[in-house]
């Protein structure tokens, strides 16, 4: 089997760079390594399938030129599932970011009082509440410096 | 084609259809509360069915549109996966009334539960599909199916801990489902085929060093989604966080998919013995990891959430151990382990409706407010502990003389950790158990009798005992779990002996022959 060496350095560098944004703490680049790794994926499919050849259509295309449609059709698969999860992401980056003004995630509030030896706070979780609804026009545009602020209530 | 096999795909169309209606319902709660039940209500009966069939007529065969095998999708309905979809199928059913039981106590005008319903029945779609699935491709898709749902479920209602605590999840998720994704890319570029009867039969032409790395690439997705140490760590952090009945569910069901998902690449894809060793030292430093994290918690969630860590040693040391003993002891494990999982995660449901927190320094003098609940806590308490004569008990039985069978001496070290494992956990349930309801309450917290149930803030944090009593479906249904897991005991028996039926037909060809009755084209 030939591969084509063109797509397997820009496999491995999407690889690279998507690791090196996945292990970021900004859950922009989580979101940006995450495409990374999931296109990476998809060019690996594309390299297992073999030699390139002819779109495989039953009339048209006698068996020994066409090429293998099963990747193409599971890196289309790949590719509609990998969709719905950015979205999926940038929701929740958006949520965050209503929630506490930071797009950085941070450290467990039980892991933290567990390492101090200081008893657990987990379990009183407040329920959902929309008091941070009418905040949702901006996003970004100004105050980049205001303080994270403490759970649900956003100091407007 | 029979009746039992045309019934294959409802397992996955009724919860699908049942979250679409109910997503169209959305603006009637009570409608679409009655759809969710009467979908999975269905796809129990379709569960119990073929699990009838699948034991006494052998394995169900779906050629999915008609298109035979390898060429078509098959999904395959074998006594293991008909036994795990029927327990999935209770499990799912009594953790959705559970929640109606919540939403009907809370008032559910007040909460974004439009989705819930709908998203729960696509988990519970994306779980079967998982479990029928008889390609590697549609298992991936399986496995995307619960996981999206799960992301939606974990930070629902969005607040800032949910956020934060699915924000680890769905990260780590991620991954593991690339990795998956990708060495499913690589057994094709090996094996030309993504169809696991067909993998399993062209696998002896490939050099071991590359089937090695095939194999610990499934496992190490694998291992993420059945949080195999080292790759728990996230489950502690992310689960607690979920509303009660969703943690329920993903402590049951989520990781046992991955388990079940391990099964079948150690006996189907890769019987070979070459990984052994490795799974039973990792299956020994998870359980033992994982129940020294459950002794130091102070919530009961996060404990609950260490132990089902520490429990899933148990399972990979069965898969370890290579033999139909260890196999069967392990369906027979996961099986006891969904259901008991599941009721203690229920329960501690109950204590936070009952106390407004699962901290234990907050908890205590439970017994004089509720004995019942006490008591429903208890016994899967006991059992997961191993206290004989529950199912957990008889599970690890199982397990340990399989392994002492075997003889290997890691084998051997592993029986020793999970006795010494299955005393840490006892300890640690005990633990609970005496803080939240033996000992009198501690100071500063009001008598719990004394508040009422109205007088409770609702959406701030809470501090004080809210309520005297449980809401009697969320009671109702925990205490059938309770029951489901003393049954698990008390038919122990039979279900031992189906498990060891499912354990042999994972050897040999049986799976193969089954998919590819006529042979292979080859």
């Amino acid at each position: 089997m030939s591969v084509s060496i063109v797509l397997l350095v820009v496999m491995a560098a999407l690889y690279a760079c998507g690791v090196y944004l996945l292990l970021e703490r900004s859950m922009t680049r989580v979101l940006f390594g995450f495409l990374l790794v999931g296109n990476a994926t998809n060019l690996l499919i594309l390299i297992v399938a073999g030699r390139p050849g002819a779109a495989p259509i039953y009339d048209e295309t006698s068996t020994e030129a066409m090429s293998d449609p099963l990747p193409q059709a599971l890196i289309l698969t790949a590719i509609v599932i990998t969709f719905a999860v950015s979205a999926f992401l940038l929701a929740l980056i958006y949520r965050s970011w209503l929630l506490s003004r930071a797009d950085t995630l941070s450290d467990d509030a039980d892991d933290l009082a567990m390492r101090a030896g200081t008893a657990s706070t987990a379990g009183e979780q407040t329920e959902y509440s929309d008091d941070v609804a009418e905040d949702a026009s901006e996003f970004g545009d100004d105050e980049p410096e205001t303080p994270p602020a403490a759970d649900a209530e956003v100091t407007r | 084609m029979t009746a039992p096999v045309a019934l294959v795909p409802l397992v996955v169309l009724l919860p699908l259809i049942g979250a679409g209606a109910a997503l169209a319902l959305g603006r009637r709660a009570r409608a679409q509360r009655v759809l969710a039940v009467l979908a999975l209500v269905g796809m129990l009966a379709v569960s119990l069915v073929m699990l009838i069939a699948a034991d006494t007529t052998g394995p169900l065969v779906m050629e999915v549109g008609g298109w035979a095998a390898p060429y078509g999708i098959v999904l395959v309905v074998d006594r293991l996966a008909a036994l795990l979809l029927a327990i999935s199928a209770i499990v799912l059913l009594a953790v959705l009334l559970f929640s109606v039981g919540q939403g009907l106590a809370d008032g559910d005008a007040e909460t974004p539960v439009t989705i819930y319903y709908p998203t729960y029945l696509i988990l519970a779609a994306g779980v079967a599909i998982a479990f029928i699935a008889g390609d590697l491709f549609n298992l991936y898709v399986g496995f995307e199916v619960l996981l999206v749902s799960s992301y939606v479920l974990i930070t629902i209602g969005g607040t800032t801990e949910r956020i934060r605590a699915g924000t680890t999840y769905i990260v780590v998720s991620l991954v593991s489902s690339a990795l998956f994704l990708g060495s499913i890319a690589m057994i094709y570029g090996a094996t030309g085929t993504v169809n696991m009867a067909q993998i399993a039969d062209r696998l002896d032409a490939i050099p071991t060093d590359v089937q090695i790395l095939l194999h610990v690439m499934l496992l190490l997705g694998f291992g993420i989604k059945a949080a195999v140490f080292p790759l728990s760590f996230w489950l502690p952090d992310s689960y607690p966080t979920a509303p009660a009945p969703v943690t329920a569910v993903f402590a049951g069901l989520l990781t046992k998919v991955g388990v079940y998902a391990i099964i079948r690449t150690e006996t189907l894809l890769f019987p070979g013995p070459e990984l052994n060793p490795v799974l039973l030292a990792v299956a020994t430093i998870t359980m033992v990891v994982g129940v020294l994290g459950a002794v130091a918690q102070s919530d009961i969630k996060r404990l609950l959430s260490f132990t089902l860590v520490s429990h899933i040693g148990y399972m990979i040391l069965g898969i370890g151990l290579g033999s139909v003993a260890g196999t069967t002891a392990t369906i027979y494990y996961v099986v006891h382990h969904i259901v008991v999982q599941t009721t203690l995660f229920l329960a501690a449901g109950l204590i936070e409706r009952l106390a407004g927190s699962t901290a234990l320094p907050k908890l205590g003098g439970l017994l004089a407010v509720s004995p019942l609940v006490a008591g429903i806590f208890l016994i899967p308490a006991l059992n997961l502990g191993g206290i004989p004569p529950f199912s957990g008990f008889l599970g690890k039985i199982g397990l340990f003389t399989a392994a002492v069978e075997s003889g290997e001496p890691l084998a051997l070290v592993g029986v020793a950790a999970g006795a010494l494992v299955s005393l840490l956990t006892l300890y640690a349930l005990i633990r609970v158990w005496n803080a939240a309801f033996w000992r009198p309450a501690p100071e500063g917290i009001g008598s719990v009798v004394a508040v009422d149930d109205t007088a409770a803030p609702t959406g701030a944090v809470i501090t004080a005992p809210v309520a005297a009593k449980t809401p009697r479906i969320m009671t109702g249904v925990t205490i059938a779990m309770v029951g489901v897991g003393l049954a698990l005991t008390v038919f122990a028996g039979p279900l031992y002996d189906l498990s060891a039926r499912a354990g042999q037909n994972l050897e040999g060809s049986f799976y193969q022959d089954a998919v590819f009755p006529e042979g292979f084209d080859e």
